[in-house]
């Protein structure tokens, strides 16, 4: 580990702290948790934010936390094995090391939505990001009016901390909707694509904030109903996604139009995003 | 249940909303209450589309049936939504199963009586088509970001 920090107090950005993996937890088939102890140094993060995570020989990929930011103990990051880094820190076990740079970018705007019904609306992995923001906006329920997630999944095994969400519908502290794009045998709830979801609560439109996380296709889709049914343009919340590198907005990797993504995003209003959504070279 | 209250159901319905209540008599004239238990079908790939349903209360699945993958849902409806849009294009023939999810109360609205009256008053077959083009739609809409299977790992 030649190439990290001893510890995040390191004053070059780019060289990762050592942390050490000590827990980790099977979400679906090729998700992971991975729960990591912090490096020393380690600030906390807000919800919405990301880490760089490294592998020597490997590389580095932008993954957000997951777990509760005002939780002390391990920071935690869900990942989907999907490519060669990912898949080595979805198998990363308990006492391996990872680097670790960050946290990075903007956060969902929690304490600025206190008064306003709260839509959270999630697609896939799009959960994980926001599952900080839910733990929240539950821990501090009474400042907000209604709070719904309405979940969109590809199926009922690729539902994201299943018994969590069952948790807290029972707990009715928040109002829980989730479909899946196909299914089969016993699931009992909705097919169906996550927009669908949205006539069947109850909020008020004109002042609630919308937060929205998924594949850039669902979140244009999803940000397209929310307009319709009449939340306005700065109320609505997307989480970007584009290939981060240095995380500190210097390599130009992730610009999107005028912005970096990894330090104006990637959580931005629609009222900024809206026209570059459009360009299909962006 | 009362001629007056199947037609209040109708206009309550969501599908329904707006509607001139002298359509709504027009389209009562086609209506009845209907409820199915759970696991009970409200109509079969392949046969006559000669209903359609107006959701009162339930989970309706709708489901295509493959050798050796049994029945797939690739939707579901609510209180609230319609089943059935075979009706109004021949063959007028069911293309998928609709099953009852849980208990589901539902108006039934005989698809030839309305087809007939449409056809009558081009007035309500107006109104009828405004109100089921953008069901379409969305179905087709919903059927594409379905088919691009967004939430898969990237390949």
């Amino acid at each position: 580990m030649s190439a990290m920090a001893a510890g995040a107090a390191a004053t070059d950005p780019m060289l990762p702290a050592v942390a050490r993996v000590v827990g980790r937890r099977r979400e679906t088939a090729d998700v992971w948790t991975l729960e990591v102890a912090p490096p020393d140094g380690w600030a906390g993060f807000a919800p919405g934010q990301f880490n760089m995570l490294y592998l020597p020989g490997l590389g580095e990929v932008p993954i957000s936390m997951s777990g509760d930011p005002a939780a002390p103990g391990p920071i935690r990051h869900t990942v989907r094995a999907v490519g060669a880094v990912s898949a080595a820190l979805a198998a990363l076990r308990p006492g391996a090391a990872v680097g670790l740079r960050g946290p990075y970018g903007s956060a969902w705007p929690v304490a600025e939505a206190a008064g306003a019904d709260v839509v959270v609306m999630a697609g896939g992995l799009g959960l994980a990001p926001l599952r900080p923001a839910l733990y929240r906006l539950r821990a501090e329920r009474a400042r907000y009016g209604r709070v719904a997630l309405l979940y969109g999944t590809r199926s009922p095994a690729d539902i994201l901390f299943r018994r969590e969400l069952e948790r807290w519908r029972r707990q009715l502290d928040l109002e829980i909707e989730v479909t899946v794009d196909r299914a089969a045998g016993d699931w009992r709830g909705s097919v169906g694509v996550v927009t669908r979801l949205l006539p069947r609560i109850a909020f008020e439109p004109v002042s609630s904030v919308a937060l929205v996380c998924g594949p850039e296709v669902m979140m244009r889709f999803a940000a397209d109903a929310l307009l319709d049914a009449g939340v306005p343009e700065p109320r609505i919340h997307l989480s970007m996604e584009r290939n981060m590198r240095c995380a500190i907005g210097q390599c130009g990797h992730c610009q999107f139009g005028a912005d970096f993504v990894c330090k104006d995003g990637p959580v931005m209003s629609y009222d900024r995003l809206r026209a570059r959504l459009k360009i299909r070279e962006l | 249940m009362t001629v007056e209250t199947l037609e209040r159901y109708i206009l309550e319905h969501r599908f329904f909303e707006g509607l001139e209540p002298a359509f709504g008599s027009l389209i009562r004239g086609c209506a009845r209450n209907v409820r199915f238990e759970a696991g009970q079908y409200l109509c079969r790939e392949g046969e006559p589309a000669d209903q359609l349903y107006l959701v009162r209360h339930g989970t309706v699945a709708l489901e295509i049936s493959a050798p050796g993958r049994g029945a797939l849902t690739f939707q579901t409806v609510h209180e609230g939504e319609i089943v059935g849009v075979s009706w109004l294009v021949p063959p007028y023939r069911w293309t998928y199963d609709a099953r009852a999810a849980e208990l589901v109360r539902a108006i039934a609205l005989d698809a030839r009586c309305l087809r007939d009256k449409a056809e009558r008053d081009h007035d309500l077959g107006y109104e009828l088509m405004k109100r089921f083009v953008p069901v379409l739609v969305e179905r087709l809409h919903a059927t594409r970001l379905q088919l691009l299977d967004l939430y898969a790992p990237p390949a």
